[in-house]
């Protein structure tokens, strides 16, 4: 199987800056795919140089098959773009809006209802857009970037301004519309968005990629210690260190907290003693992989 | 592409479909805002009413007389005059000789009269050398008719006046073609540069470049509406500039003043291209078309007539195109001249949309940075 996009060093510099150093990688047919990093990583001009808003410096890109830049009318109609900030006609409706750009990709109005059904617009079809709420707005830019039906789905930081209901309703219908065999290609700086989301992530930072893998492979191979912990109590200490053999135990008089590289022979030891008041397991996250990739927290 | 190199009929198709689509969304852009429905119709008309009311009460000034008492002759004129004598003397009565000396004096009335017997007696000021003339003329002819007509004698001499039709023009036929040409220069050069700018500002633009539609059917939507909304204002401003009040007389070729307007339309988008493709701000881009636009109304004619601007702002006017489009109007719909009259106007006009398109196109930006 051929990849549906591939990039092979693509460089990108606005004078000193080099916002993309040298990025290379393939995302499959059906493939949910994210671009993790924090502000400023170069997420958005690796995104833009796929979607053939920009002319990269070096390298080469193929999408479906086909060059985006410069703009390649036979690959515009497969390709489906949802930009940072929402943009929209001044003073249309909902649905007017939905209509034009249908129109503009040649397909009948009809397309229009169907469309706001499948973002849950309906009832929302005959608001001008000014008065949607951020996450209505969102759900239409997706709903026109959806439209025409096509191939491929980019999105820049879908879920940048709302809030945490909204997000997850958002996250609801981009696992659906991943479902239904789009390949999607997103970029967040949320790592519980990649996390929930994406089957494989890049991660970003200052113009390169540093890592790419399934997020769950990805925090597993950083063979990061992971805490197990009950209530306090329910152990006795010195019985606990016996079970850890050897691993950290610490009782804050709250929670009895275990701290290992190899859980399973624990977990096992403490059901036998009946041992599982309360019990909490928490591994490494994405945040983790990025600190440990580096050397420095998280920031967004 | 088939071999003669014509686009392909699904590409026309695609041009065709932007072309309806993006049209129909400015336009109702267009008419639900309505702050520009207020500056592109009902602003010109408020400034058509305003200049309509200035140039109206200035044109004819009266002669304003008080009458001190019961003055026979002038009464006896006036009642045999079948009112010409009103259309120049603006009369009214004053008791006191002393007031209305005063009111000379203090340049409030024009004249004062009285009657004595058989003597006329007119007080005036000589501060007005021509109001001062009109008044001595207008009382000594009164004065020798009323003599004439108390005479058996038939006069030796009779005055018969004739009426020429002359070529200058009432103030209404110059305000209309100047006022209805900066509506149409700013309305047009104001949507081509706000959209513009807007749609580069929220990257509505980017999202379309990343649609199958091509810049023609951009630019050309973006004609079509601004031009339906020049022919509409063009037709409310006739429509209201010819009611009795402003009393303009359109002439026989003034459906040519149409083309005129479309040429116009398109001569001021492109400055408004021009200003959308370099302004970063739609608030950058509103002053700057106020900077181009304000200054060329008072240059070009259309605040001023130029028949009555001094010279200087005449030989300015050349390379104002707000000039042409007054003129080509004027030419058509107030002065009566043939529809070829137009054809210059229309002609520089197109040819400046020409090159300023060519240099829009070249500093164009589909995106910031």
């Amino acid at each position: 199987m051929t990849a549906a996009i591939t990039v092979r060093d693509v460089r990108k510099s606005y004078g000193d800056l080099r916002a993309v150093d040298g990025v290379t990688f393939e995302v499959g047919h059906g493939e949910f795919f994210g671009i993790l990093g924090p502000n400023g990583a170069g997420k958005t001009t690796t995104l833009e140089i796929m979607e053939g808003l920009r002319e990269p410096d070096g390298g080469e890109v193929t999408v479906l098959g086909l060059r985006p830049w410069p703009r390649n009318s036979a690959l515009l109609p497969r390709i489906g773009v949802q930009l940072q900030a929402t943009s929209f006609f001044e003073r249309l409706t909902a649905r007017e809006q939905l209509r034009t750009f249908a129109d503009l990709y040649g397909l009948p109005p009809q397309r229009t209802d169907e469309m706001l059904e499948v973002v849950g617009l309906t009832s929302a079809a005959a608001t001008r857009t000014e008065k949607l709420s951020g996450g209505q707005a969102q759900r239409l830019s997706i709903a026109c970037a959806l439209v025409h039906r096509p191939d491929m789905l980019f999105l820049d930081e879908p879920t940048g301004a709302l809030d945490p209901q909204a997000r997850r309703n958002l996250w609801d219908l981009l696992r659906a519309i991943a479902a239904e065999g789009h390949t999607v290609v997103l970029t967040t700086h949320h790592m519980d968005e990649a996390e929930t989301l994406c089957q494989r992530v890049a991660i970003m930072d200052h113009g390169k990629i540093l890592q790419i893998g399934a997020p769950a492979a990805l925090v597993r191979d950083l063979a990061h210690p992971v805490r197990i912990s009950v209530v306090s109590g329910t152990l006795a200490q010195d019985e606990a260190r016996a079970i850890a053999n050897g691993a950290q135990v610490a009782d804050d008089g709250v929670s009895l907290t275990i701290t290992t590289t190899e859980p399973a022979p624990i977990l096992a030891r403490l059901a036998e003693r009946d041992a599982l008041a309360g019990l909490q397991v928490t591994g490494a996250s994405l945040e983790d992989v990025f600190l440990q990739l580096t050397g420095r927290e998280y920031r967004a | 592409m088939t071999a003669d190199g014509a686009p392909r009929p699904a590409t026309r198709r695609a041009n065709w479909q932007g072309f309806r689509s993006l049209s129909r969304a400015m336009f109702l852009g267009f008419v639900r805002d309505r702050a520009a429905l207020f500056f592109t119709i009902l602003f010109p008309v408020l400034f058509l009413l305003l200049f309509g009311s200035i140039y109206k009460s200035s044109s004819t000034p009266k002669v304003t007389v008080v009458e001190i008492g019961k003055v026979s002759v002038l009464d006896q004129a006036r009642a045999a005059s079948n009112g010409q004598l009103n259309k120049v003397l603006d009369i009214t009565r004053r008791a006191s000789l002393a007031t209305a000396l005063n009111d000379v004096r203090q340049g409030n009335v024009d004249a004062a009269v009285q009657q004595q017997g058989g003597r006329l007696i007119v007080h005036y000021s000589v501060a007005n050398p021509t109001t001062a003339g009109v008044v001595t003329s207008v009382f000594s002819g009164i004065v020798q008719e009323a003599n004439q007509a108390a005479s058996p004698r038939p006069p030796a001499f009779q005055l018969s006046t004739q009426q020429v039709e002359d070529k200058s023009l009432k103030p209404i036929q110059y305000l209309t073609p100047g006022l209805l040409g900066w509506a149409i220069a700013s309305s047009g050069a104001f949507a081509a540069a706000i959209t513009l700018v807007g749609w580069r500002k929220n990257k509505l633009l980017r999202r379309l470049r990343l649609a199958p539609v091509s810049t023609t059917s951009i630019v050309t939507a973006r004609i079509a509406v601004s031009v339906a909304v020049a022919v509409v204002e063009t037709f409310v401003f006739i429509a209201i500039a010819t009611t009795p009040y402003f009393g303009l007389k359109l002439t026989a070729y003034w459906w040519m003043a149409i083309p005129v307007v479309i040429c116009g339309t398109l001569a001021f988008l492109s400055i408004g291209l021009l200003v959308g493709a370099l302004a970063k701000s739609q608030e950058a881009a509103t002053a700057l078309v106020n900077l181009i636009i304000l200054p060329m109304a008072f240059l070009g004619g259309a605040f001023i007539p130029l028949a009555f601007a001094p010279q200087w702002i005449v030989h300015v006017s050349y390379v104002m195109p707000l000039r042409y489009l007054v003129i080509g109007m004027q030419n058509v719909m107030a002065r009566g001249d043939g529809p070829a009259s137009a054809l210059p106007a229309m002609g520089l006009l197109l040819a400046f949309a020409a090159v300023l398109t060519l240099i829009a196109v070249r500093v164009f930006r589909w995106d910031e940075i």
